[in-house]
């Protein structure tokens, strides 16, 4: 077993009210740079909807992901390494700017240098990257609040996938909105994708990034992430991606998405998982057993096993009392609420999402149930097939069971909820086979009422550690160890590099994380060097 | 070395040892400090269609005329002779294999070239040393193709390896036969020096992209972990591009 800690994410998407905030301060944090303009590392999808880039949900198109072969073996569905190599000089499998959107702008000197005349100046839109005039007629949130959907939403892969006809139609059109960033995956098909080796996972908290300077641009993990969630900046030539805002991740900060949104729906924390078992869990075979699969390779950490082990593997003590305080493990784990993107993509995904319940609660009503009724909540649950089908081909590759189970035991925690404030004229009595009163209750609070501190916790980073295995990173790609023969392609292959975890002294000293200068101005400390590091090398660049 | 004139003597040695020396020491600077503007810089998100036969075309015939000319200038005569192909029969091969990489490499640059011209998307990303390198090779090739096509598959056939060979080998042991270059066909003397403009451009230009063919991904194992690692900020002015300030061009 190989503990190993992972930042994630969960997003209850009952309370996202798609107002894209998470996206406008994600891109004036990372990508209001040239080369960047497409680019939304955080993006808010209305669905049913194409998405962005469009249908990126249907690897038939897009060939991204991992699927497996013959004899049940993992593989990059975007074909063999000898294929990606031959094939380097065109990625047959890279979607264009149009399936993004040609960013635009507008002329707006026209508004002021436009001669005096009866009738206001308009201005034009114009391409960012010609600088042309145009015609916007595609973009990263053309369909917000299903416009256009009687034309394109059908085409929307979770309902193609579906066998019920889905009517658009007013009356009976339910929707809701989708926020994405990476996923950050266990498996992340990015990184196997990359011929350079420029794309890693870090050993600490998972997150998945690019190094700058090893990417040459042969952009194989753009056409290998299944959500799309790695972009080709035009300019640089180098992939960029979502970092997780690792820089205020590192100093116990949530991520912009997180920290600015209204709705207050995210949360991050960590999970532990055994990274052994992750490669033998993306090969189950039934691609509706993922999501128990990847539930399977992640470890409880208030288990005195898990953190004996975990311990001594490394994993630093304050880590191990923020794994155990994570509101993520618990709506994932615990009470089984969050479910994850689309797991039959193979890349065990760690942004999870609570469904929403509100569609379900709309269409029970338009079908005529009473939707303050908790009980014709829990009939229509069982009922309504169409909104739970739709999520079910969103969150657990077309399984119903889980998505009815976290949605039953969402209806329940408000029905209770509901009662209690209105007690004085109803009696309580619902009863639920998933949840006690207890657990309702402590769901209800990470739900309706957690704070700050409660819906983020997380734990700073080791500057001592940084370094610690310098010595260790002559290597190519900067790791060790090959451990795994059951991967792609045959015996050279492996599929774990993972390099030595020197045991390290956990309790070291810590480092403020924020200084101040002379000017009182307030500098964050991002990885401050002792001396000795600086005397190894680098990363066998 | 009788009867070499001091411009030939520039022109044809001094010339190429200094395009060497650009070509060496340039690549030595551009890995050391712009990690981060090696790339190739593809072009793909912004057109594809072109891109899906110019590319593929143009790169893998230009891996047979590279391949052409290390046969046809690095060995000399006297070894394919040694081991029994007479001068008309390797003649006659390189004039049908080159012919048919030069085609391949004719309609590719065609196909890439009015791509970097006609398509607004991708002009928009050319910068001046994207434009220079791109012009000197489409030269080289130009004329590489009219020397292969015209004078040895339909022409009267000249003997480069008689001459121009010798000059060209002669550079990399000291002892370099100007006679030979200098009083060689223009079309080989303007082929030979457009080519030498191209190596002195080359670390300075994408096309240091060639040298990062990831070979060794095929034993890779799939996944990669690092682990966080201190580093230092680098030194001024020694970073490379980085990120460009916003509003300038490529
Ligand atoms: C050895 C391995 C090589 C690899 C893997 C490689 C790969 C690539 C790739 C991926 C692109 C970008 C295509 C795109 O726009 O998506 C490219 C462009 C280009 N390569 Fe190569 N290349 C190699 C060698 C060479 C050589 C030897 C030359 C020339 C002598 C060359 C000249 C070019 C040029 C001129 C372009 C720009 C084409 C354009 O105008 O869009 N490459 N190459
Ligand atoms: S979601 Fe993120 S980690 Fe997963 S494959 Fe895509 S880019 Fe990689
Ligand atoms: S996730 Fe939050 S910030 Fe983003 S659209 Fe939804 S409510 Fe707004």
């Amino acid at each position: 077993m190989r503990i190993m800690a992972q930042m994630s994410m969960v997003m209850n998407l009952d309370k996202c009210i798609g107002c894209h905030t998470c996206s406008v301060t994600c891109k004036q944090t990372w990508t209001n740079r040239p080369g960047t303009e497409y680019v939304y590392f955080n993006n808010v999808e209305t669905k049913p909807g194409l998405g962005y880039p469009r249908q990126y949900e249907d690897q038939n198109i897009w060939n991204g992901g991992w699927e497996l072969d013959r004899k049940g073996r993992l593989r990059l569905k975007g074909g063999s390494r000898l294929r990606r190599l031959l094939s380097i000089f065109y990625n047959p499998d890279l979607p264009t700017i149009e399936d993004y959107h040609d960013p635009f702008t507008f002329d707006y000197a026209k508004l002021i240098t436009a001669p005096p005349g009866t009738s206001s100046p308009s201005v034009s839109a114009r391409s960012a990257l010609t600088g042309r005039e145009m015609v916007p007629n595609w973009g990263v949130n053309w369909e917000d609040d299903l416009a256009g959907a009687p034309q394109r939403a059908l085409g929307d892969p979770n309902i193609v996938a579906m066998s019920e006809k889905v009517r658009l139609d007013f009356e009976s059109v339910f929707m809701f909105y989708l926020p994405r960033i990476c996923e950050h995956c266990l498996n992340p098909s990015c990184v196997a994708s990359c011929p350079s080796g420029a794309m890693y996972k870090r050993e600490e908290d998972g997150i998945v990034l690019v190094d700058q300077d090893r990417c040459r641009g042969w952009r194989y993990c753009v056409s290998g992430c299944p959500y799309k969630k790695v972009y080709f900046n035009h300019k640089t030539g180098k992939a960029e991606k979502c970092t997780l805002c690792f820089p205020r991740i590192e100093i116990g900060l949530p991520t912009i998405c997180s920290e600015t949104c209204p709705g207050r729906l995210r949360y991050l924390g960590l999970v532990l998982y055994d990274a052994d078992a992750v490669a033998k869990a993306a090969a189950t075979s039934d691609p509706q057993d993922l999501y128990e699969a990847q539930l399977s390779t992640l470890l409880d950490p208030s288990d005195p096993k898990v953190i004996e082990e975990a311990e001594a593997q490394g994993i630093p003590h304050d880590w191990m009392i923020a794994a155990r305080r994570s509101p993520t493990y618990a709506l994932i784990a615990k009470y089984k609420v969050a479910l994850p993107l689309h797991p039959e993509f193979r890349t065990m995904p760690m942004v999870w999402y609570i469904p929403p319940l509100s569609p379900v609660a709309e269409a029970a009503s338009a079908s005529g149930y009473d939707p303050d009724d908790p009980d014709t909540i829990f009939a229509s649950i069982d009922t309504l097939r169409i909104p739970i089908q739709y999520l079910a081909n969103l969150l657990s590759a077309g399984k119903i069971e889980p998505v009815r189970s976290s949605l039953r035991k969402l209806a329940y925690v408000r029905s209770m909820m509901r009662e209690k404030q209105l007690g004085a004229y109803r009696e309580f009595k619902i009863e639920s086979d998933d949840l006690t009163m207890v657990e309702a209750q402590d769901l209800f609070r990470l739900l309706a009422v957690a704070r700050y501190e409660d819906r983020y916790v997380i734990p700073q980073a080791h500057e001592e550690n940084a370094g610690r295995l310098l010595a260790q990173h002559s290597l190519s790609g900067c790791a060790l160890e090959a451990q795994d023969d059951s991967y792609g392609q045959g015996h050279v292959t492996s599929h774990f590099m993972i390099s030595n975890p020197a045991n390290s002294e956990s309790g070291g000293k810590r480092i403020d994380p924020a200084i101040r200068d002379d000017k009182g101005r307030l500098h964050l400390r991002l990885l401050e060097v002792s001396p000795v590091n600086q005397l190894q090398g680098g990363c066998g660049l | 070395m009788k009867g070499v004139t001091a411009p030939e003597l520039f022109w044809w040695v001094i010339l190429p040892y200094i395009a060497l020396a650009t070509f060496v020491i340039g690549h030595i600077w551009r890995y050391r400090y712009d990690q981060f503007g090696w790339t190739s810089r593809s072009t793909q998100l912004q057109e594809k269609r072109l891109l899906k036969w110019g590319s593929p075309l143009f790169h893998y015939a230009t891996f047979a005329a590279i391949g052409g000319h290390i046969i046809g200038i690095l060995i000399p005569e006297s070894w394919t002779a040694a081991i029994g192909i007479p001068e008309n029969i390797y003649r006659w091969f390189s004039a049908t294999a080159g012919t048919a990489a030069a085609i391949g490499v004719i309609i590719g640059v065609i196909i890439l070239a009015s791509r970097r011209m006609f398509v607004a998307r991708v002009r928009a990303t050319t910068s001046p040393v994207d434009w220079l390198a791109l012009i000197l090779l489409a030269i080289v090739i130009i004329i590489g193709i009219v020397e292969t096509v015209g004078v040895n598959l339909l022409g009267s056939g000249y003997n480069y390896r008689q001459s121009v060979s010798l000059w060209f080998r002669g550079l990399f042991v000291g002892n370099p036969d100007v006679n030979a270059i200098a009083h060689a066909p223009l079309l080989y003397q303007i082929h030979a020096t457009a080519a030498w403009a191209v190596i002195m451009v080359w670390p300075f230009s994408r096309l240091v992209h060639a040298w990062s063919y990831p070979v060794w991904y095929l034993w890779r194992p799939f996944l990669v972990y690092r682990t966080r690692k201190a580093q230092r900020p680098n030194e001024p002015g020694t970073s490379g591009r980085r990120w460009r300030r916003i509003g300038v061009r490529y």
